[in-house]
């Protein structure tokens, strides 16, 4: 978020947080609706981490000013996302090395 | 050891004005990062916050992709969906609590940039309301689950659901406590350093936003699938 934004400005960011705040709140029923579907785990998954993707990306992007925030935030998110990717990298390898991959419902 | 002698006695030695020192960059941006060095600190933090939980949801990962049956037996019985033993009427009430004190959290910070600070007053009060409902109802589901003599100790999949709801809590509790010594005591700073105050409660509201961000998460993976 600039630091120099004018009053205008924070009005026309206040009616997107409104906006944004009907988005997660329909999509917090979609995905409660969706795992009441009963589908096979994998699909379910997918769907249930996509919808929270959706969902938390709004979070970060716009209450949390990252669609607008500067570039060394960014590199901060970035090593914190490849370390992230690392750790579960290591985890799902260790044990797809003993059993091999499957996720039970 | 001989040769110490104690200063005169007329050397004014506390009496010596201490040179202020004022905290750098609290307000404007730091040339080399563009940031205010406090948003710079908390983004550092929540880095380090997503590294733990990112690790209690490896460690989830690890032991449901080990388990034969999930959740598994729970009470003597087989439980093969977490909406079986969860209640997920009063988790989707708190993520909608949630959501709603994010949106007054940044609606508290957008108030103070409009320079309406009652509005500022009554934002951040619905956001720690709000904060409590949520722990309220998060106490209601513990409570049931105690009742029936639920513990962590009863399954593995009791166990990392209330170690990563409970540890999202703490979380919550902390936020609080912050934003309560922002809504009160804390808030005298508008008055002598508005935009400060302004950049302490972007920070303390990226911290709220990432307590809820957690749960957007949390709120699928344990109780959905």
């Amino acid at each position: 978020m600039s630091d120099t934004a004018t009053a205008e400005d924070i009005r026309k960011h206040v009616r997107v947080y409104m906006i944004v705040f009907g988005s997660l709140a329909v999509l917090t029923v979609v995905t409660v609706a969706v795992a009441y579907l009963d589908l096979p785990i994998w699909p379910a998954l997918i769907l249930a981490l996509l919808i929270a993707t959706v969902k938390g990306g709004l979070v970060a992007g716009y209450f949390m000013h990252l669609v607008s925030e500067k570039k060394v935030i960014y590199w901060i998110l970035g090593v914190t996302a490849a370390f992230l990717f690392f750790m579960f990298l290591l985890f799902i390898s260790a044990h797809s090395d003993q059993e091999g991959f499957a996720l039970v419902a | 050891m001989g040769d110490y002698s104690p200063p005169p006695s007329h050397t004014p030695i506390l009496s010596t004005p201490i040179p202020t020192m004022e905290i750098p960059f609290t307000v404007a941006a730091r040339p080399d990062t563009g940031v205010y060095n406090a948003k710079l600190g908390v983004w550092l933090f929540l880095a380090s916050e997503v590294m733990l939980f990112g690790g209690l949801f490896s460690a989830y990962v690890f032991l449901r992709i080990g388990a034969p049956e999930w959740p598994g037996m729970i009470d003597g019985e087989m439980v093969t969906r977490a909406h079986n033993i969860l209640n997920v009427p009063l988790a989707t009430l708190n993520t909608m609590v949630l959501i709603a004190s994010s949106v007054t959290m940044v609606m508290a910070w957008a108030s103070l940039k409009l320079n309406n600070f009652g509005k500022y007053k009554l934002y951040m009060g619905l956001t720690i309301l709000a904060a409590f409902g949520f722990l309220i109802i998060k106490a209601i589901e513990y409570g049931s689950k105690f009742s029936h003599h639920l513990y962590p100790s009863e399954s593995t999949f009791l166990a990392i659901y209330f170690t990563l709801t409970g540890l999202h809590a703490l979380h919550v509790i902390g936020g609080i406590v912050v934003n309560s010594y922002f809504w009160g005591p804390g808030s005298k700073m508008w008055k002598t350093n508005p935009a400060q105050f302004t950049n302490r409660i972007e920070i303390a509201g990226l911290y709220w936003h990432f307590v809820d961000l957690v749960w957007i998460f949390l709120f699928p993976t344990i109780y959905l699938l």
